[in-house]
């Protein structure tokens, strides 16, 4: 019972930091079609913050946190102003080559500045601890992650469904021409979006650093590449399929990691990505994509 | 109340209009018709600016627009509702129309008004929390129409708001543009379908391959027969 208990939490917790980074894709993709493999650096410039404001001395978790959610968001917008922007209008393919070129320059920025090697960040380590319910010990971080990602995603649908600049963005993934028709700025609209995505990925860089207790150059890009696979089971540009996909992504993994025995255990990716494949099959456009037919205009 | 001199649109090789001048004046209404492919939407995306122009000016009330962005365009007081509808399909009636008034920041009066256009347009209130896709498309064109004043225009370019509609609709929706001009908005018509967009008209204005080929009132458009048929058709 303890063992499936904390399979079941292993599993949430690990879907949970999937949808937050692929909701993050997700926001940025559903309104400019650009697949922003950078993200993983927003994560990293997130997590190097943390890192120099505790070489610093500030060592307040608080201020860790506010920290790494801030300097996420501002690096996304910052991103985007610079790199992202200029090629707005030019076709994915370019788009998509800017955010490999952000990635590796990013990347090399904490090889060179910083160090290539993990650098220690014990800052966030004592959100990492066990407690105890009755004869159940489970992890507070694996708690925490849990619900504090089912509050942002709680926080993010409000603001969609609320706020006039959340109608913008929804509105905007289906029609930008017209939502700049509303008078509403087009340049404001994709710097929320970018905020938003940010301030995810902030947000899951705290539970990694609590995780890890290091930071290194390369930090967050094999999770965008799993965040990436999430958004292509839930239906790339949808929302609720992010965090679907991620939250099912999750449960392969963990799911693969129990059922698997010991002597197979290199076995669990290959599994992971069969499975996956397997479903693209039945669902070419994963599970909450809309399908488009050939010559349908409105995307 | 608009100005457009010599306005030259252009989509690479491909002249969209040539050199097209016209005027809107306070309170008019200023039907545009011709045939398909005549430059009549491009003309409309230029005045919004979604697309630029290679040439020419537009000037609104005296100021000089031609380079303005279009979301600024629209806070000086000029929206469209372009052809085709373009009604948010995944949101809501009511979001809808809570994203057309996105520039107003007076909350109390953007109830007010989705409030009117609800009891104007009984079908829209029905449907009011419902995704606007599922509405019928004489519907769409009545919540666009309706997005569209939400922002309180001062002058509304309408592109082709009979396109894909049955004639009874067509009929009504030109029936609520009429009292939109008699309540003093000016109104740009943009229009395939001349009988129903002459019904209000001031002036009419032709167009054909990008340039003009009348100007004047309606009933000399209908006198002269000829130009008539030539160019929109019996």
């Amino acid at each position: 019972m303890d063992y499936a208990l904390q399979q079941l939490l292993n599993a949430l917790a690990f879907g949970a930091e999937y949808s937050l980074v692929a909701l993050g894709l997700a926001v940025v993709f559903s309104i400019m079609g650009l697949v922003n493999f950078a993200h993983g650096e927003i994560i990293g410039v997130s997590a190097y913050s943390v890192f120099l404001a505790a070489a610093l001395g500030l060592t307040s978790p608080f201020v860790a946190v506010l920290l790494a959610v801030g300097m996420a968001a501002l690096a996304a917008v910052v991103f985007e102003r610079i790199a992202f922007r200029p090629v707005r209008y030019a076709p994915t393919t370019t788009g998509l080559l800017t955010a490999f070129g952000v990635s590796i320059v990013v990347q090399n920025l904490f090889m060179l500045l910083i160090s290539p090697k993990p650098q220690s960040v014990s800052v966030l380590n004592g959100l990492n601890q066990m407690w105890f319910f009755g004869p159940f010990a489970v992890s507070s971080l694996q708690v925490m992650e849990l619900i504090v990602s089912g509050l942002t995603i709680l926080a993010l649908v409000l603001f969609l469904s609320r706020s006039t600049l959340g109608l913008a963005i929804r509105a905007a993934s289906r029609d930008f021409a017209t939502v700049r028709l509303m008078g509403i700025k087009a340049n404001r609209v994709i710097a929320t979006a970018f905020a938003i995505s940010g301030a995810l990925a902030g947000i899951a860089a705290v539970f990694i650093l609590a995780r890890r207790g290091s930071v290194s150059p390369d930090l967050g890009f094999g999770l965008v590449l799993k965040a990436f696979v999430a958004c292509v089971i839930g239906g790339f540009g949808s929302l609720p399929g992010a965090a679907v996909g991620g939250m099912l992504l999750g449960f392969i993994e963990v799911g693969l990691l129990v059922a698997l025995p010991q002597e197979y255990a290199g076995f669990r990716d290959a599994l992971t990505y069969a499975i996956i494949v397997a479903l693209l099959v039945y669902r070419p456009e994963g599970l909450l994509g809309q399908r488009i037919e050939l010559g349908d205009k409105e995307i | 109340m608009l100005k457009v001199e010599k306005l030259v649109v252009r989509y690479g090789a491909v002249m969209a209009v040539r050199e097209l001048s016209l005027e809107v004046g306070q309170g008019e209404l200023v039907a545009l018709l011709g045939p398909n492919g005549a430059g009549k939407s491009s003309t409309i995306n230029a005045l919004t600016g979604l697309v630029t122009p290679a040439s020419g000016r537009i000037v609104l009330d005296g100021k000089d627009i031609s380079h303005v962005r279009t979301e600024d365009r629209i806070r000086a007081g000029l929206t469209s509702t372009p052809e085709g509808r373009h009604i948010f399909s995944n949101l809501s009636v009511g979001e809808n129309l809570r994203l057309g008034a996105a520039i107003r920041r007076d909350p109390a009066g953007v109830r007010q008004d989705i409030e009117r256009f609800l009891s104007l347009f009984p079908v829209l209130s029905e449907r009011y929390g419902q995704a606007a896709g599922t509405l019928s498309g004489g519907e769409q064109q009545m919540l666009a129409i309706a997005r569209s004043l939400m922002s309180r225009p001062k002058l509304l370019l309408l592109d082709e708001p009979s396109l894909g509609l049955a004639p009874k609709i067509v009929a009504r929706i030109f029936d609520f543009i009429g009292e939109l001009k008699a309540q003093g908005l000016t109104l740009l018509v943009v229009e395939q379908n001349a009988k129903q967009a002459l019904r209000f008209a001031d002036r009419v204005y032709v167009v054909s391959s990008g340039t003009l080929r009348y100007d004047g009132p309606p009933a000399r458009l209908a006198d002269e027969h000829g130009l008539f048929n030539l160019y929109i058709g019996g």
